[in-house]
């Protein structure tokens, strides 16, 4: 136990504030209501206004040493002061602290991981972006589209499609595209009577089979001036521009007189 | 190390052992061991291995521990390596086969095992694109409206907040970075709008790094309050390239499969304009996986028709939404048209909102 003038326990006379829900009491003890441990406090209703509590705390406590009044309304002010501060700060914006859970966000975790192994996003966006050059979102920027149709073509090429629709599609294409092509594949020399020549192939078999019509297309050329009514349709047939036109043979070309004969 | 863990594999009675109690121990022991005993000469009869197995029946009668992880680890290791030694056999079978072989049986992942949501949109249903052309970013799709968009932060935010508000701002055409300097939000909202705003970007901080984020388009739109995770700045990146320019980004919204999912999908498109700059090859990216929605920044180069090589620009970061409101930001008083339950959805593994 103490003996301070501050401390109920020590003080038979004592009076102090409290505050309960935002409402303001005065309580005193004395010594006459020392022996009534039940009644031995009086509570008494302070009003919201300042001043007027102050008064009513002077007025209650008249003839009091001077010490305690002066402790009262120390207390009083303070505590009006912190209620003010609670009922501003209820207005402003208020910080919610949500707790967090150390397994869920240990869960959460390792599911993103596992999520974005599953997304394998890089061949996703470069997917993604193929999808979009092919259907042309990006107009004419790209060359490349050029080169699908190429491809294609040549795909049908080994298919053997018939000629004329080969020779449309080329002319089609070749006018104002680009198209980069191989070294080899391009001829440098300028042929151009000799239509075949144009197409030389790198594979080996093309190339003997080109040699060998080579070799024939000079025949029939030579055979061309001389002969008459047969040889436009030969010579015709001699400058398609396939890979894989037939060898013709000399013989073929004699049947017509024999023809004539009989 | 107990005797069950060891039996599971070895036949239908283990399962009859996992029930019985420890004072039956004894019998167990004897059964499980003479079960075991049966296993390993089926095995020899079976002749797959040539070696005896371990015998694995002591597994739980070793005291000492570390001896008995010891033998536990070798017990796994023949496992696995007759494991090992099944696929080969079954790949030799198949190659044997040749054209004739069963066809290879797809495994199953959770993509493949989603519960199936009956709200996952059908590409030509009418129902949904009346409501798209009627939402609130009809404005936006219908090429009125350009994307404005404001980002800032919550109080006093640190460096690194403050950095990947910087970069995200340089990704975003057209987004101005303010301070918040504990401004109210509802009271930043009336300006926003009359300034023009379409998009108003609250990135949420704790502990010194940014993990929220509220996106709340701005004239009466609705607000998606997202988590944000696994935050990468620009200099954290690898094999990273130059920053981006100022053209505007191309954007890919991938998997976003439902109703829900479609309108996060069309929140995100409205933050950049509707007409990329194909010169600037940049490309936004929001990819959905499970329910996470990851943003990457590249920029693509065509080196032919059938390769794109892609580069790292910007910061990345995950995002897994966490509620969506109607109008704009309330918290109190907003009607929320979606939030996440976390005991009622992530109850089944394999069954995704988004």
């Amino acid at each position: 136990m103490c003996n301070r003038s501050s401390c109920p326990l020590a003080n038979s006379q004592y009076a102090t504030i409290k505050e309960e829900k935002g409402q303001c009491f005065l309580y005193m003890k004395v010594i006459e209501r020392a022996a009534f441990p039940a009644k031995m406090w009086e509570k008494v209703k302070l009003s919201k206004n300042y001043e007027k509590a102050l008064d009513q705390i002077d007025e209650n406590l008249i003839y009091w040493p001077r010490f305690l009044r002066h402790k009262c309304k120390q207390r009083f002010t303070k505590i009006t002061q912190y209620l003010i501060r609670m009922r501003k700060l209820v207005l402003k914006r208020q910080r919610k602290l949500v707790p967090l859970s150390r397994k869920v966000e240990q869960r959460e975790k390792r599911k993103e991981e596992k999520a974005l192994m599953a997304a394998q996003l890089d061949n996703a966006i470069e997917k993604e972006l193929l999808e979009r050059l092919k259907q042309g979102t990006y107009g004419d920027i790209y060359n490349f589209p050029v080169h699908a149709f190429d491809k294609a073509l040549e795909q049908q090429n080994e298919e053997s499609e018939s000629e004329e629709e080969e020779e449309e599609e080329e002319e089609e294409e070749d006018v104002g595209s680009r198209e980069f092509v191989a070294d080899d594949e391009v001829e440098e020399s300028d042929l151009s009577d000799f239509e075949d020549m144009n197409r030389l192939k790198t594979s080996s078999d093309e190339e003997e089979e080109e040699a060998s019509e080579e070799e024939e297309m000079e025949v029939q050329m030579t055979k061309l001036s001389r002969s008459k009514g047969k040889a436009p349709a030969k010579g015709s047939a001699a400058r398609k521009k396939r890979a894989y036109v037939e060898i013709e043979y000399e013989q073929e070309t004699e049947p017509g007189p024999k023809n004539r004969t009989t | 190390m107990d005797i069950t863990d060891v039996s599971v594999s070895r036949g239908k009675k283990s399962k009859k052992m996992k029930n019985k109690k420890p004072q039956k121990k004894n019998e167990r022991e004897e059964a499980s061991g003479a079960e075991k005993e049966e296993e390993e000469k089926k095995k020899m009869n079976q002749s797959e291995s040539a070696t005896a197995l371990p015998s694995t029946s002591h597994l739980h009668q070793v005291k000492n521990k570390q001896r008995r992880h010891l033998m536990f680890i070798k017990l796994k290791q023949e496992k696995k390596k007759q494991r090992m030694q099944l696929r080969k056999k079954k790949k030799k079978e198949r190659e044997a086969l040749g054209d004739k072989a069963p066809p290879k049986e797809i495994p199953k992942t959770i993509e493949n095992q989603r519960v199936y949501d009956e709200t996952a949109v059908d590409p030509e249903d009418e129902e949904v694109a009346f409501d798209e052309g009627t939402d609130e970013f009809s404005s936006y799709f219908n090429g009125l409206t350009n994307p404005k968009v404001l980002i800032t932060t919550s109080d006093r935010p640190r460096g690194r907040t403050v950095r990947f508000c910087e970069q995200l701002a340089t990704v975003i055409p057209n987004a101005y970075v303010y301070y918040r300097r504990g401004l109210a939000l509802k009271r930043i909202i009336p300006q926003c709008v009359a300034r023009d705003f379409t998009y108003l970007v609250v990135i949420n901080e704790d502990r010194k790094v940014p993990n929220g984020m509220v996106l709340c388009h701005l004239p009466e739109g609705p607000t998606a309050h997202f988590k944000v995770s696994n935050v990468r700045l620009r200099k954290e990146l690898k094999r990273r390239g130059k920053d981006p320019t100022q053209h505007y980004p191309e954007v890919i919204l991938n998997n976003f499969t439902t109703r829900l999912g479609h309108s996060i999908g069309r929140l995100f498109a409205a933050l950049f304009p509707q007409d990329p700059q194909f010169v600037g090859r940049q490309v936004a990216t929001f990819h959905n996986q499970r329910d996470f929605i990851f943003f990457r920044f590249h920029r693509y180069i065509f080196k032919n028709e059938k390769k794109v090589g892609i580069q790292e620009l910007g910061p990345r970061f995950t995002l897994k939404l966490r509620s969506l409101q109607k109008g704009t930001f309330d918290s109190k008083f907003g009607e929320y048209e979606w939030v996440l339950k976390r005991h009622e959805m992530d109850a089944c593994r394999r069954k995704f909102q988004l």
